[in-house]
């Protein structure tokens, strides 16, 4: 018998009643990796491009070139709106649990993802999410309330209840209406980047998607017009390792990290710890100016871990260990920065907890505010009417008739 | 101008009075594009408005969405309308929808042209008529002209609209009307009344049918290459016919529709495309409900066979004169 082809099954490190086991994550220490110039070449980039920049040391300190070297009122901010995004995400959890909600999507342990690269990007530069960043909506200082009263589907619902729980967007706030469809958005960013570079005007766009989610056509879709085009993107690969019950080598991640999926392409790729929330800050800039000043696109990956489940209708203790959360190697995004900022000497332990009391009430606050919109089923109530704007910009006749006959059907 | 021209002359004109249009897609801008439609654009308004593209159809309408979030009127060419599927998830998913899922915070002014349709020996892959797949999307407009007047019109008003549109073209017309014989001798658009085009600047609204010959035996209602395939169909027939182009399929000029059915009492639904849940089946569904009790006879439909568009039989498969007129006689004698 010759040998023949078997296929491989990409296998998790560990299933439920298993010690997880992430000896398969590839590490480097604090400092470690060089920080190449911003207009360097792919192919200059490419030796750095599978290792992973990290700038918090195991001693809370910040070391190596990667240190954005940002003051402490900025570390402290970034610190809150991490906690914000936590804390926000537990209550609007527990508001599921309740029934007041119908489904909700925690971002556990990926706050420093969405937070840092806020913090990095300007203002003006247009955010392309997924559904795992509420944390873009506080760092850019987005009213809770607003996003409470769209997770209500209530009167106060920027989306008119349309949309499922957590698919936000923000016009003012420069942030794009999330899809539940994967990948779907990084094209769109790579084109909103095209048209600011046609425009000849200095904005860029950023994107992200998870590591399951780059299976998808559009994330090659993306990475090609980026290439082409030389567009002014940064487009992120948050490699939480799980997508759903699906482990991220059935993306292809057991057979070479996210950040290198562009190289071949001529696009850049960093990998990054996406719990040290300095280095994610660093690498985004770096991304940013680089885009920014006409040297091309960059691909991020953001290795960090989903520590909730996929959503409100996932149990993720039917296909990982409980608690493989307290055994990941890259932390806490929120406990490292805190150490940090201890060991700065600019903050504190009182400090820590008056702010989480500050926001734990500041969002029950906002709760109440968000209900007296009211809620699915009680307070004041979206007409069902309204379902038929905005399919198009006027309504064409056939709509009218059918808003008609809902009118005449309901009453 | 021939229907090439006529689209040449429309996109030029939006070109010129508007920056922010922009042209995209495969071949179309160094070359021209295949059918030639582009042919000069990128020469006249540079290579940031007329763009070449990567053979990627979900990354072209991918990226002309983020375009025209950030502000910009892309037009974005399918080289055949057979190759519109890699793109079909951000049509339906993002482009359909975007308006309506941020309660009008984002929309995307996007044109999509393809040309469509057989009578060119193309096969399978290059013949096919998709366009009740996006009929079936709400939150897109899906236009198809079928002569070089309505064409330039049509592109002109649909690039200027604020809502994505699906613009079909009929590439058996691109260079002549064609009556469905494949004998004869192929004639252009010099001679025919709309094949007289202004170079000027001007649009036809959407979602309007038009009425190609008035009569008042029997209504028909058909689009694209068909129009000129019935109008043939009932000369031959000597029946007085109302043929009406739909133009815009979607949003569906309905009045029009119901007032000649109601008039005639009869009608035939003419297309290219395959028949089981073909457009047709929902024109058939409009003439019903608004028109019922003015039917003297079961509304008849003539389409493609629900087959794969064969290569070696194409006019055994293309709707042609003599199924036109096979359903015109039992819509009249019954």
């Amino acid at each position: 018998m010759g040998r023949r082809s078997r296929l491989h099954i990409p296998q998790a490190p560990a299933r439920p009643g298993d010690r997880p086991d992430f000896s398969y994550l590839e590490t480097s220490p604090a400092g470690a990796v060089a920080r190449p110039n911003i207009d360097a070449t792919c192919q200059e980039i490419e030796p750095i491009s599978a290792a992973l920049i990290r700038v918090l040391g195991d001693d809370d300190s910040a070391v190596g070139p990667w240190n954005p070297q940002l003051g402490p009122e900025d570390l402290r901010t970034g610190l809150r709106h991490m906690l914000m995004t936590r804390i926000f995400d537990e209550r609007m959890l527990r508001m599921q649990r309740q029934g007041k909600i119908s489904f909700y999507l925690k971002s556990t342990g990926e706050e420093a993802v969405s937070v840092a690269q806020a913090m990095a990007l300007r203002p003006s530069d247009m955010l392309f999410p997924s559904y795992r960043n509420q944390g873009l909506f506080f760092a850019r200082g987005c009213n809770p309330v607003e996003l409470m009263c769209q997770c209500l589907s209530n009167t106060g619902d920027m989306c008119k209840g349309r949309q499922l729980p957590v698919l936000y967007h923000w016009k003012e706030g420069n942030i794009f209406t999330i899809a539940g469809n994967l990948a779907i958005q990084a094209p769109n960013a790579v084109g909103w980047a095209m048209a600011a570079a046609i425009k000849d005007e200095d904005n860029i766009a950023a994107t992200w998607l998870g590591d399951g989610s780059t299976a998808e056509a559009d994330f090659h879709n993306a990475l090609l017009f980026a290439s082409v085009y030389q567009a002014p993107v940064v487009i992120n690969v948050t490699n939480n390792q799980w997508a759903i019950s699906t482990f991220q080598a059935f993306a292809g991640g057991d057979r070479g990290p996210f950040s290198t999926r562009g190289l071949g392409l001529g696009v850049p790729g960093l990998r990054v710890d996406g719990n040290d929330f300095l280095a994610v800050h660093g690498v985004t800039q770096w991304a940013a100016e680089r885009a920014r000043t006409g040297a091309g696109p960059t691909l991020v990956e953001l290795v960090t871990y989903r520590a909730s489940a996929h959503s409100t209708s996932d149990d993720p203790s039917r296909y990982r260990p409980d608690s493989e959360w307290d055994d990941w190697p890259l932390g806490d995004p929120i406990e490292r920065l805190k150490k940090h900022l201890l060991a700065l000497g600019e903050w504190s332990e009182r400090q820590h907890h008056a702010l989480q009391s500050e926001l734990e009430e500041n969002f029950k606050t906002a709760w109440q505010e968000a209900l007296g919109f009211g809620t699915l089923t009680q307070g004041p109530q979206l007409s069902p009417d309204s379902m038929f704007d905005d399919v198009f910009k006027e309504m064409p006749p056939h709509l009218a008739k059918q808003r008609q006959l809902l009118r005449k059907t309901e009453s | 101008m021939n229907m090439v021209q006529a689209l040449n002359s429309a996109m030029d004109n939006m070109l010129e009075r508007d920056p922010n249009v922009v042209l995209m897609g495969q071949d179309i801008g160094y070359f021209g594009g295949v059918f030639r439609c582009t042919q000069g654009l990128q020469g006249k308004y540079g290579e940031h408005r007329v763009l070449d593209t990567p053979i990627a159809e979900g990354g072209m309408v991918g990226t002309a969405i983020g375009m025209a979030v950030n502000g910009l009127r892309p037009v974005v060419e399918i080289q055949f309308a057979d190759y519109i599927y890699p793109a079909i998830d951000q049509i339906v998913s993002q482009l359909a929808r975007l308006r309506h899922r941020s309660a009008g915070s984002f929309w995307a002014p996007v044109t999509i042209r393809a040309p469509c349709g057989g009578g060119i020996r193309g096969g399978q892959t290059h013949s096919q008529s998709p366009e009740s797949l996006f009929t079936h999307i709400c939150g897109i407009k899906v236009v198809m002209p079928s002569n070089p007047y309505d064409a330039k019109g049509l592109l002109i008003s649909a690039i200027e609209d604020d809502d994505p549109v699906l613009f079909l073209e009929p590439k058996r017309l691109y260079n002549g009307p064609f009556d469905g014989d494949p004998d004869k001798p192929a004639v252009g658009w010099g001679e025919h009344p709309h094949g007289e085009v202004p170079e000027d600047h001007y649009g036809l609204p959407l979602g309007i049918a038009k009425t190609v010959t008035q009569g008042d035996a029997v209504t028909i209602l058909t689009y694209g290459t068909m129009v000129h395939v019935c109008v043939a169909a009932a000369r031959a027939l000597g029946v007085s016919a109302d043929i009406i182009d739909v133009c815009t399929m979607a949003p569906l000029d309905t009045d029009t529709i119901a007032k000649s059915v109601q008039r005639t009492g009869r009608c035939v639904i003419a297309h290219e495309a395959t028949r089981f849940s073909g457009f047709g089946a929902e024109l058939a569904a409009t003439v019903q409900e608004e028109c019922f009790w003015h039917l003297n006879a079961p509304i008849q439909r003539v389409a493609g066979w629900d087959t794969p568009y064969p290569h070696a039989f194409e006019w055994s498969y293309f709707p042609g004169q003599n199924r036109v007129i096979a359903a015109l006689k039992v819509a009249l004698e019954s």
